[in-house]
C-alpha cells in the first residue's frame, strides 16, 4: 500500500501541470457549490426571517359600509362590530377559528415623555391573547395581562421606534409614564416593531380604552386565529360562510362584500409558503448543476490524463502489470488528488461564506419607511459541504475507473504503439 | 524453451491482412537466436506473440512448457512480469522516473519492497556500467545508457528469455555494437535471447537466423561463428 503511495506521488508529482488543472476543477466546482447554497441560504433565511414577522394563521374582520339595499334599507350604511361578532366567532366556527378577540382603537394626537414628543399614534385596546395572535415580539417589558384588564391600569406596550424616539434606545423607557393626550400611562413593554410595515400602535388594556375613552360597544376589528387551510379553496368558502353568518347579525346582504371587511392573512401565506418552496428548489436544483459541472470536470481531466498515459500503462503491463493493478492505481491518484483539491475547496467556501457572513450579512438596508435585512447568515451546512465533497471524490473515483479499465481493455501491444 | 506450432495472424483493420501464416518454430534453452526479415514479413507481430503482448488465432504457443493461449490478462501479464525480459527499439523507459526506478518496476509488481529492489536495480545498473547514472531521468541519458537501462530492467526478474525489437534500431552504429556486447555477453552466461531485426549485420551475431518472408520461415540459417561476422564489416549497416 505504501509502495503504490508512492508510485502514485511520484506519478503526481511528474506531472504538475495535470494535477494542477484536476485539482482546480475540483476545487473550483466544490468551492461555487458552497459559495452559492450559502448565498442561496442567505436570501432563503431572509426571507422566511421576514415571514417570521407576520402572523400567518390571523384573520382580521373589519367593518364596512354597505353597497347593496337589504331588506327596505338603503345601502351605505355603516356596519359596526360589536360583541356579538366574537361570540359568534367562536361559536359558529368553532371547527376553523382557534381563538377570537375584539380589539378597539382610537388616536392620541400627541404623545410625550418629558419634552420628547411624538406624533399622532394609534392606541389599540387590546387582550392578552393579542399577542400571541399577531406574533407580538416583547422585546423588554412584558405585554398587557389579566390584572391590567380587571384593573383597567392605564399601562402601554409601545413600539420599539416609539422607544426610541422618547428614550433614544429601542429597550428603554420601562416604568416611566407618557402623557398621551394629558393621560398618563406607564410603559410596561417594548415590542419589536415589524421592519417591513410603517405601523407603530401602541397596546393598552382593552378595558381601559373602553373606560377612558368611552369605547368598547362597538369594536373596530374582530381578530381571529385559524387552523391552516388546504387550499384557495377553502379559504374562499370559509370567508363567504363567515360573512353569511355575519349579515344574519347586521342585516345586510350576504353577498355584500363591502359590508364586512376580512383580511385574511393565511391566504398571504400560502403564496409566501409557495415562493419560499421555489427558493428551495431553485437553489438546490442550482447546487446540484454546480455539482454535476464540477463532476464533469472531473471525468473530463481523468479521461484526458488516462489517454495520455495509455503508452505508459502499456509499458507497464509489459513489464507485468495486472490490469487490475493499473486500475487501482488511477482510481487511488484520482481519489487523492479530489480529495486533496476537494478539501481545498471546501474550505475556500466555507471560508467565503463566513466573510460574507460577517460583511453583507449584518448589513441593513434602510429604504426610508422599513429598514430590512437582505442577507441573513448566508453559510452551508458542514454536512451539506462534506457530502458535496464525498460525492466529488466518488465521481473522481468513478471517472478514472471508467477510461482506465477502458485502458487496459486494449491489447499491451497496442497500448505501447499508443 | 519456445515451442511453435502452426501459429496464424490475421490482423482486421478494414481489410483482414493474413501476417503469419503456420509458423513453426523452436528455441531451445540457451540459444541466440535472430529473427530476421523486411518490414511487413511479420517478424514484429511473431515477438509481439511470443512476448504475450498480442494474442494468436490458430496455433500452439508453449514458453517453457506452459501453453500460451487465451490467456486472462492477469495472468498474462504474472507471465511477461516472471518469464519474459522486455528490449524495445524505442527503450520504452517511463520518463518520469529515475533510472533506478525504471530497472525496479518489475519488482513492484512481484511485490518486493523498495529498499530491496532499488538495492538490486543499482546492482544491475552497475553490472551494465550506468552506477553513476542511477539516479538520471531518461531524457537526461544517451540513446546507448537509456537501452542499457533497458537491459537493466529486463534482466532484474531473472527471466527465462530475453526478447528484443530491434534493440538497435535506434542507436548509432557505436552504441549498437556495445548493446549486441551486452547481449552476447548475456549468451554467454546462458540466457536465452530472441532479437527481431532487419539489419544482417545485428543478425548475423547470433548463432542462430531466422528468415521470415511474407508471414512463413523462409529458411534457418545456423551461424556457428559468429565472431567471423564482426559487426558493421562487410555488412549493410547505417
Amino acid at each position: 500500500m505504501l509502495d503504490t503511495l508512492q508510485e502514485i506521488y511520484g506519478a503526481v508529482m511528474r506531472n504538475k501541470m495535470r494535477t494542477v488543472a484536476t485539482g482546480f476543477a475540483v476545487a473550483s466546482g466544490l468551492f461555487l457549490i458552497i459559495v452559492l447554497q450559502g448565498a442561496g441560504n442567505g436570501i432563503i433565511h431572509t426571507f422566511e426571517y421576514n415571514m417570521g414577522q407576520f402572523a400567518f394563521d390571523a384573520v382580521r374582520v373589519f367593518g364596512g359600509w354597505t353597497s347593496i339595499p337589504y331588506e327596505g334599507i338603503k345601502e351605505g350604511r355603516r356596519i359596526r362590530l360589536d360583541q356579538r361578532d366574537v361570540d359568534m366567532s367562536r361559536t359558529s366556527f368553532s371547527d376553523k377559528v382557534t381563538d377570537a378577540m375584539p380589539s378597539v382603537s382610537t388616536w392620541a394626537t400627541s404623545v410625550n415623555y418629558g419634552k420628547e414628543y411624538l406624533g399622532s399614534t394609534e392606541l389599540k385596546g387590546v387582550y392578552p391573547e393579542f399577542a400571541q395572535s399577531q406574533a407580538v415580539q416583547v422585546m423588554a417589558g412584558r405585554f398587557i395581562n389579566e390584572i391590567d384588564l380587571l384593573e383597567r391600569r392605564k399601562v402601554a406596550v409601545i413600539s420599539t421606534r416609539a422607544a426610541t424616539d422618547l428614550f433614544q434606545d429601542e429597550t428603554r423607557g420601562l416604568g416611566n409614564y407618557l402623557c398621551m393626550d394629558g393621560i398618563n400611562y406607564r410603559v410596561v413593554g417594548i415590542y419589536k416593531v415589524n421592519e417591513m410595515s410603517m405601523e407603530s400602535e401602541m397596546y393598552i388594556p382593552f378595558t381601559t380604552i373602553a373606560a377612558v375613552y368611552n369605547k368598547g360597544a362597538f369594536l373596530d376589528e374582530v381578530l381571529m386565529n385559524v387552523r391552516p387551510f388546504t387550499d384557495k379553496t377553502e379559504i374562499d368558502s370559509f370567508i363567504d360562510d363567515y360573512r353569511r353568518a355575519s349579515s344574519h347579525i347586521h342585516s345586510f346582504a350576504p353577498d355584500d362584500r363591502r359590508a364586512l371587511q376580512i383580511w385574511n392573512q393565511a391566504e398571504d401565506s400560502a403564496e409566501l409558503n409557495m415562493v419560499s418552496n421555489t427558493l428551495h428548489t431553485a437553489f438546490w436544483i442550482l447546487g446540484l448543476l454546480t455539482l454535476i459541472s464540477g463532476i464533469v470536470g472531473v471525468s473530463n481531466i481523468m479521461l484526458i490524463s488516462v489517454k495520455e498515459r495509455t503508452r505508459e500503462f502499456g509499458i507497464r503491463r509489459a513489464i507485468g502489470a495486472r490490469p487490475w493493478g493499473i486500475i487501482r492505481m488511477v482510481m487511488l491518484e484520482s481519489v487523492l488528488i479530489t480529495a486533496f483539491f476537494g478539501y481545498i475547496g471546501m474550505l475556500l467556501g466555507i471560508f467565503f461564506c463566513e466573510y460574507m457572513d460577517s460583511s453583507v450579512g449584518n448589513q441593513t438596508m434602510d429604504i426610508g419607511i422599513f429598514k430590512t435585512q437582505y442577507f441573513i447568515d448566508p453559510t452551508v451546512d458542514l454536512s451539506v459541504c462534506v457530502t458535496a465533497t464525498f460525492i466529488i471524490i466518488v465521481a473522481g473515483a468513478l471517472a478514472g475507473f471508467f477510461p482506465a479499465r477502458r485502458a487496459v481493455k486494449v491489447k499491451p501491444i497496442d497500448a505501447l504503439r499508443g | 524453451m519456445i515451442h511453435l506450432k502452426n501459429i496464424h495472424k490475421t490482423y482486421d483493420n478494414g481489410s483482414p491482412l493474413h501476417v503469419l501464416k503456420g509458423i513453426d518454430l523452436d528455441i531451445q534453452k540457451g540459444e541466440f537466436v535472430a529473427i530476421m526479415g523486411a518490414s511487413g514479413s511479420g517478424k514484429s507481430t511473431l515477438l509481439n506473440i511470443l512476448g504475450i503482448l498480442d494474442n494468436y488465432d490458430e496455433g500452439e504457443y508453449r514458453l517453457a512448457g506452459t501453453l500460451i493461449r487465451n490467456l486472462s490478462e492477469t495472468r498474462a501479464a504474472d507471465y511477461r512480469n516472471r518469464m519474459i525480459g522486455f528490449i524495445f527499439q524505442s527503450f520504452n523507459l517511463i520518463p518520469f522516473k529515475n533510472a533506478v526506478e525504471n530497472v525496479a518496476l518489475p519488482l513492484f509488481y512481484q511485490g518486493v519492497g523498495r529498499r530491496k529492489r532499488n538495492a538490486l536495480a543499482l546492482e544491475y545498473l552497475d553490472r551494465l556500467g550506468l552506477k553513476d547514472w542511477a539516479h538520471h531521468y531518461p531524457n537526461e541519458l544517451s540513446g546507448g545508457q537509456k537501452q542499457r537501462v533497458a537491459i537493466a530492467r529486463a534482466l532484474i526478474t531473472q527471466p527465462q528469455i530475453i526478447l528484443a525489437d530491434e534493440p538497435t534500431g535506434a542507436l548509432d552504429s557505436h552504441t549498437s555494437l556495445e548493446v549486441m556486447e551486452i547481449l552476447k555477453d548475456l549468451h554467454r552466461q546462458g540466457m536465452t535471447i530472441v532479437v527481431v531485426t532487419h539489419e544482417s549485420g545485428v543478425a548475423y551475431q547470433a548463432e542462430k537466423i531466422v528468415h521470415i518472408k511474407d508471414g512463413l520461415i523462409e529458411c534457418i540459417e545456423e551461424n556457428l561463428h559468429p565472431e567471423e561476422n564482426p559487426f558493421g564489416v562487410n555488412t549493410i549497416m547505417k
